[in-house]
């Protein structure tokens, strides 16, 4: 029964505003990023990107052709040049108004002539080919400054995911970074799950003493700060031989993956029915076949939710990346360092901040979308209840 | 080698020794050690059934003690020794903690943090709360929740510069990128501001980060309580003519409190660990300074291990009382 029904109209409609205004509060944030990253630099830093969506009024600043190359003497005494302010990378545009000085970008209609005194003029037309006459000193120097105000119509690129990724030698390196990222995440992942199915399944299914003392040492465990494993770890990866490095990182992540991949598959696994299991010992089946053979294949739905939670936080991590991996040779950094780094050197280059930044939570995203049910399904029985 | 190749290997010998570990021991256990047959059959079989568990927890329990229980021994054992030249070490008793509190940035790291876990779990509950029962019954309301929820998957770091963009501040001649500054401008603020760099107020907007990661996760758990509310208990309220307010506090919050105590104290943890945020955002400047970060600055920046381990230690010893309601609660339920 759906207990909306018998409600006002009023009502139903003040619920539906209040979550659509919760979810654009929502989405907001990373619209702008995700946005952003398609718009250059120069689009970045004119308008809020919001403007963007939309086509907007700007007024741009451009030059005409310079004179000591292009003017041409059509009378004695008199020059021209002429040209069309949209040459060369300039997208053409619709002019609405347009001017010579910064302060008057509006003073004209297109196709007015513009007095610029002692007799130079200029002539822009709607479709931006001017004519810029006057005497020999006048039609000299610099190009004279146009100001076109001009309705710009969402206007996007993929250029900045171009330079980020796949141009040679650039200084960003995500895409290195992001296949260090990918070299971290797969066997921190996968591993964990292993030696942890197989404790789980000893505390959910097996008895011998000392069993739910363990099981609270996991419920213990689940919350160990992190913080306090750098120091005294990094002492002995060093004191082994193992150093910074990937093998220290991946051995890092398994640990500190396993209270939680321990405590997720032991609570599913508690739930699975009794009688199969029992049955499988009745017609003798050896603890390690039921565990294969029965088992795993029906905790699959807490092996994908643990896996995926795995994934997020290995991928998304940057307090075990810097302590256990990246080293000054800088060969082995992750896409979150990288992006802290360009925080600090880059500040207000957003267009690599949003598109790196983009980059780096783009797998995570898709992973969240495709496989939300089993995240959910995690959460709910990874919450100590 | 290649890091690529070398993960591949990792990989393989990861799961292959962990199966062959497994395989192995089990097999050894059922047919060297104690196998069923022979006189002593049922005392082998007993035997075996003993070792197994064993068998199957070594590795998990090796892990977790080399990596998690291990450590909080060393850390509170280094937080009471200094480093002295020669990289030897001395006890220098509670010294660390008394120049740690004796410490100006440390006393804000610990104030901040008091604030954060005030602010951040109460708001992410409640927003989580009230994105839960606004989506309960409204047709889109799975796609709302998971937009709601998305955040979750966005790095800390992906967040900071996501948020980083919204405090942008521009010089006041030109365009307002950030929209917080727009918003500002618009409604009468005079010039644009800094937003990260005031301090105490500063402190809310890192704040607003988490908040707005964490109320997915405390939507998720609260709009799975919210369904398993007895429909009767609903009705019968309808019936009696509550209004929609009296139902929602007085009949399905008292029945969800233990949920709501479960998120809360999660996000807490979450709030104390927290760290890449303001490492990303501010670095503690500004009067930002939290414990993690303050930790990580002093243990990988000043290379002062002792204070570092003491400041870690505090830390532990605020999530020491949440892992000891989350341990006897655990027990409770298993009786």
């Amino acid at each position: 029964m759906d207990s909306l029904a018998g409600k006002k109209p009023a009502v139903v409609w003040a619920l539906n505003i209040s979550v659509l205004a919760l979810v654009l509060l929502w989405i907001f944030p990373t619209l702008g990023l995700f946005v952003s990253s398609f718009r250059t630099s120069e689009q970045i830093t004119s308008s809020g990107w919001w403007a963007s969506l939309f086509p907007a009024e700007q007024t741009l600043q451009l030059r005409a052709l310079d004179p000591d190359d292009h003017r041409i003497e059509t009378d004695a005494g008199v020059f021209v040049v002429e040209g069309s302010i949209f040459d060369g990378d300039v997208d053409t545009v619709g002019i609405d108004r347009w001017g010579t000085s910064s302060r008057t970008p509006d003073a004209f209609e297109p196709g007015e002539t513009a007095d610029l005194g002692e007799g130079e003029t200029m002539t822009l037309a709607a479709d931006g080919t001017y004519v810029w006459e006057g005497n020999d000193d006048q039609i000299s120097g610099r190009g004279q400054r146009l100001f076109i105000i001009a309705t710009i119509p969402p206007d996007f690129t993929t250029s900045n995911y171009n330079n980020v990724l796949f141009k040679e030698g650039n200084s960003e390196g995500m895409a290195k970074a992001f296949f260090n990222t990918l070299t971290v995440v797969i066997p921190s992942t996968i591993i964990p799950i292993l030696i942890a199915a197989f404790a789980a399944y000893a505390l959910a299914w097996m008895d011998f003493p000392g069993r739910a003392l363990l099981i609270a040492a996991v419920v213990a465990s689940l919350v160990v700060p992190l913080q306090l494993a750098l120091i005294p770890l990094l002492s002995l990866h060093n004191a082994v031989g193992i150093g910074k490095g990937y093998l220290g990182v991946w051995l890092a992540h398994t640990g500190f993956g396993l209270p939680l991949a321990i405590y997720l598959l032991r609570n599913y696994m508690v739930g699975l029915p009794r009688d199969i299991i029992e049955n499988a010992r009745v017609d003798g089946a050896t603890e390690f076949q039921i565990f294969t053979k029965i088992i795993l294949p029906l905790s699959f739905p807490a092996l994908a939710s643990f896996a995926i939670f795995q994934f997020l936080w290995t991928w998304n991590d940057l307090l075990v990346a810097l302590v256990f991996l990246i080293d000054s040779s800088g060969q082995t950094t992750v896409m979150t360092k990288q992006i802290v780094e360009l925080l600090g050197t880059r500040g207000g280059d957003w267009e690599i901040l949003a598109t790196s930044a983009f980059v780096s939570i783009a797998v995570p995203l898709l992973v969240f979308f495709l496989m939300q049910r089993y995240l959910v399904r995690g959460l709910l029985a990874g919450s100590v209840k | 080698m290649h890091p690529a190749l070398l993960g591949l290997i990792t990989i393989v010998i990861g799961v292959t020794g962990c199966v062959g570990y497994f395989y192995g021991a089990n097999l050894l256990l059922d047919k060297v050690l104690f196998p069923a047959r022979g006189p002593n059959i049922g005392r082998n079989i007993n035997r075996r059934e003993m070792i197994r568990p064993w068998i199957f927890l070594f590795p998990a329990l090796f892990g977790l003690g080399l990596y998690l229980a291990y450590p909080v021994f060393a850390t509170l054992r280094l937080s009471f020794l200094e480093r002295i030249p020669g990289n030897e070490y001395i006890f220098v008793g509670l010294k660390n903690y008394q120049q740690m509190f004796a410490e100006d940035k440390f006393v804000e790291a610990l104030k901040n943090n008091i604030l954060w876990l005030i602010v951040v779990p109460a708001s992410s509950t409640a927003f989580g709360l009230l994105a839960a029962q606004l989506t309960d019954r409204l047709r889109w309301g799975n796609f709302a929740k998971s937009v709601i929820f998305m955040p979750m998957a966005i790095s800390f770091v992906g967040a900071a510069v996501i948020f980083k963009l919204i405090y942008e501040a521009r010089p006041e001649d030109v365009a307002q990128i950030g929209v917080l500054n727009a918003l500002y401008l618009q409604f009468g603020g005079l010039e644009p501001r800094q937003w990260l760099t005031i301090p105490f107020w500063n402190n809310f907007f890192l704040m607003a980060v988490l908040i707005w990661i964490q109320t997915g996760f405390a939507m998720v758990i609260l709009s799975a309580a919210l369904r398993g509310i007895p429909e009767e208990t609903i009705e019968a309220a309808i019936v009696d003519g509550a209004n929609p307010f009296q139902i929602f506090f007085k009949i399905k919050v008292p029945q969800i409190t233990s949920t709501i105590v479960v998120v809360w104290t999660t996000i807490t943890i979450a709030t104390l660990k927290v760290f890449d945020i303001v490492f990303a955002m501010t670095n503690g400047q500004w009067e930002t300074q939290v414990l993690a970060n303050y930790m990580y600055t002093k243990m990988f920046v000043a290379r002062d291990w002792g204070m570092g381990s003491a400041s870690a230690m505090i830390i532990m010893l605020l999530v020491m009382p949440i892992l000891v309601w989350n341990v006897y609660n655990a027990r409770k339920e298993m009786r």
